[in-house]
């Protein structure tokens, strides 16, 4: 059996995921025995053409990045979203809140339209998307988990209950209980509640945990005598996109 | 040769987009840039009305790759302008994890990005077949300058441990003992194997010279990476709040990043910027590398930052060797982040070297704790104008020495790879107005 041609493609992005993929050292060379890289800019020069499966990395924020993305969706049998800014927008869309002329003017002055931006979207809110690996950065663990359900034939899945499942089961202490917005209980889980885990707040990379239930987030919200004001700003952080969705259920 | 044309788009093995163009005309070299044509990104403008708990997680995303030096010189800006008090502890691991990140990025950047031009090869991915125990030794040095950053920061790209006032989880003693004997007894082993192939690998570098400014931080206690003033090979010192006097960003019509000039038309930051000025500084062996690799300043060959960061490698691996014996003798007391009592008004500056060079970060912040203005100035900016200076001397040296086109493109490559730049951060930009 012919290993099948892997590409991983960059869009608007920190590259901290291509990183994240240099940094699976002890199992890097193994994943190159199963997998055929033909295109990774970051950390080869050949560019092949004929990949089935392509990673996104980044938003798509220019017209050129949708020219793009549409390509390879052509050429790609399989197409995965990778981190925050592919799967969601991410960091990137907190501009989308802003006016978009005025950033621009901000930046370029009277040369504006020199370099044409469009609001930073997910991939697929461009592009059909086959399977998503969320998170600022990725997880490189659910990275290897998807990569070998691909490759061994079966669908691959993302957990979907809230970061707190996880961060319970490691016996942490609450956040709230010190007055710290956290992003948990509406958060996807999957990254073994990273950041709670070292005594920093979720910030909701992982985008909303599917069937959020609203009431619940509530609830903890009035328990700690906190505004749906307070949350919302680091809502924004990470999910700018949804945020509009979510007000209107709020209210 | 008289008429050429490359360019040499989207350059691979450096971080974010950018293209190489140089057009020659009858003789006369009509333009050498490297075109940043990564899409913006307007950090500061994002940064905006966020709190100063956030300010550090936001502005970590600009890189992935230098997320460690965006957050340390982020939480340290903010200490400054709010007037926070640290440990000596605080400090202390925040050195651990710059030079862990200095190891991570140097070491990736060596042998994953630079080495395979010095062997023939596209990619590390031939030289896995090639050179098996060359790949394997990088890859553990690799993994162990992320396990410090992991074991310190929470984990290597992004680390979520790091907050203005000190750390949300501290390591055990035992972690730091674990790193201390790795280091000891794999690091150095390991860096200095590394010296041996670099220097007979020492003739593959092109031996073209060209001097500029050099600027990097400068303190009296040690090579200076946590803070420092700022050195220049030209002026001396200035201090970090009077940073804008050195940078002097602006805009170029060819890149969306900012360029930036001193006294000279362009001035270079990072590896061998820092060993020009911090060479009398360096740890025993560090500096017994350093000349036998005949690296003593003024060093004016960029090519060989490449160099200077394997010496880098070195003198921080004895670094953190000296450190963690001082604070396993003390022990590591529990403590929890610094929370003020009160917040004002406030501004900050902030500077850290990080592998690229110094990266600086400014915040204006309102007596709600709420950013009103961010800058920052990102070494990969700073080097942008020396890249394309180096390209316009560069050009005519290479057809002086009768190189065909191929040579020609590599040697291009070679160089902006060189710098190690990172274009991610170099477009994070800015709140500025276009100049012409």
């Amino acid at each position: 059996m012919s290993k099948p041609k892997v590409a991983f493609f960059d869009f608007t992005s920190c590259e901290g995921c291509q990183l994240s993929k240099l940094n699976l050292e002890n199992d890097l060379l193994d994943i190159l025995e199963l997998v055929d890289i033909v295109n990774f800019r970051e950390a080869i020069s050949d560019h092949g053409e004929d990949y089935e499966i392509a990673f996104i990395e980044g938003s798509i924020s220019t017209p050129h990045c949708v020219e793009r993305i549409h390509k390879i969706r052509r050429q790609a049998k399989i197409v995965i979203a990778l981190g925050s800014c592919a799967h969601i927008g991410g960091i990137n869309a907190i501009r989308n809140n802003m006016d978009q002329d005025e950033v621009r003017e901000t930046v370029y002055g009277n040369d504006k339209y020199l370099f044409p931006s469009i609001k930073a979207q997910a991939v697929s809110d461009v592009v059909k998307v086959d399977y998503v690996i969320p998170g600022c950065p990725m997880d490189n663990q659910e990275f290897k988990r998807v990569l070998s359900a691909l490759l061994t034939g079966k669908i691959p899945e993302i957990p979907e209950y809230s970061v707190c499942v996880e961060c319970k089961a490691k016996e942490n202490e609450c956040l709230y209980d010190y007055g710290i917005v956290c992003m948990g209980p509406i958060t996807r889980a999957g990254c073994r509640a990273a950041c709670p885990t070292n005594g920093h707040y979720c910030y909701g990379c992982r985008g909303l945990v599917p069937d959020l239930n609203k009431n619940a987030a509530k609830d903890v919200m009035e328990k700690y005598k906190l505004s749906i004001d307070q949350i919302k700003k680091r809502f924004y952080m990470f999910n700018t996109n949804y945020v509009n969705m979510e007000e209107k259920s709020y209210e | 040769m008289n008429n050429l044309s490359i360019r040499v788009p989207y350059v691979t093995r450096v971080e974010g987009h950018g293209t190489i163009a140089v057009d020659l005309k009858e003789g006369k070299l009509i333009k050498s840039v490297l075109e940043i044509v990564e899409p913006p990104r307007y950090f500061e403008a994002m940064m905006k009305g966020y709190l100063y708990t956030d300010a550090a997680v936001i502005s970590s995303r600009i890189c992935g790759i230098c997320s460690v030096g965006h957050q340390i010189t982020s939480v340290k800006t903010t200490e400054k302008a709010l007037g926070f008090d640290i440990s000596d502890q605080t400090v202390t691991l925040r050195k651990l994890l710059v030079y862990g990140a200095t190891m991570q990025s140097h070491i990736l950047h060596i042998f994953f990005l630079a080495a395979p031009d010095l062997f023939n090869a596209p990619s590390v991915i031939p030289l896995a077949k090639t050179h098996p125990d060359t790949v394997k030794m990088a890859l553990r040095m690799k993994r162990l300058s992320n396990d410090i950053c992991d074991i310190i920061g929470g984990r290597t790209i992004h680390p979520n441990r790091l907050v203005p006032g000190g750390f949300t989880k501290l390591p055990t003693e035992e972690q730091l003992l674990w790193i201390k004997d790795k280091l000891e007894n794999q690091m150095v082993p390991d860096a200095k194997t590394s010296f041996e192939l670099l220097k007979s690998l020492a003739d593959k570098f092109p031996a073209f010279i060209r001097e500029t400014e050099y600027i990097g931080l400068k303190t009296d206690s040690e090579y200076a990476f946590y803070d420092g003033d700022i050195s220049s090979t030209d002026t001396g010192l200035t201090p970090e709040k009077d940073y804008m006097s050195i940078t002097n960003e602006f805009i170029v019509s060819h890149s969306t990043a900012k360029h930036a000039k001193h006294r000279r038309s362009s001035y270079a930051v990072g590896a061998l910027a820092r060993l020009n000025n911090n060479y009398g500084k360096l740890n025993p062996l560090a500096g017994e590398v350093a000349d036998a690799l005949g690296m003593k300043p003024i060093v004016a060959n960029p090519f060989l930052n490449t160099v200077a960061q394997l010496i880098e490698t070195i003198h921080v691996t004895e670094e953190s060797i000296k450190i963690l014996d001082a604070l396993l003798t003390t022990g590591i007391k529990a403590e929890r982040p610094f929370v003020p009592a009160k917040l004002h008004e406030g501004t900050g500056v902030g500077c850290t070297e990080v592998p690229r060079g110094i990266l600086f970060h400014e915040y204006t912040y309102d007596n709600k704790g709420r950013i009103v203005k961010a800058n920052c100035v990102i070494p990969t900016n700073q080097n942008a104008q020396n890249i394309d200076d180096d390209m316009k001397e560069l050009v005519p040296w290479m057809i002086a020495n009768n190189f065909d086109k191929d040579k020609m493109t590599l040697t291009l490559e070679m160089l902006v790879r060189a710098y190690d730049p990172c274009i991610s951060c170099s477009v994070h930009f800015l709140d500025v107005k276009y100049v012409e």
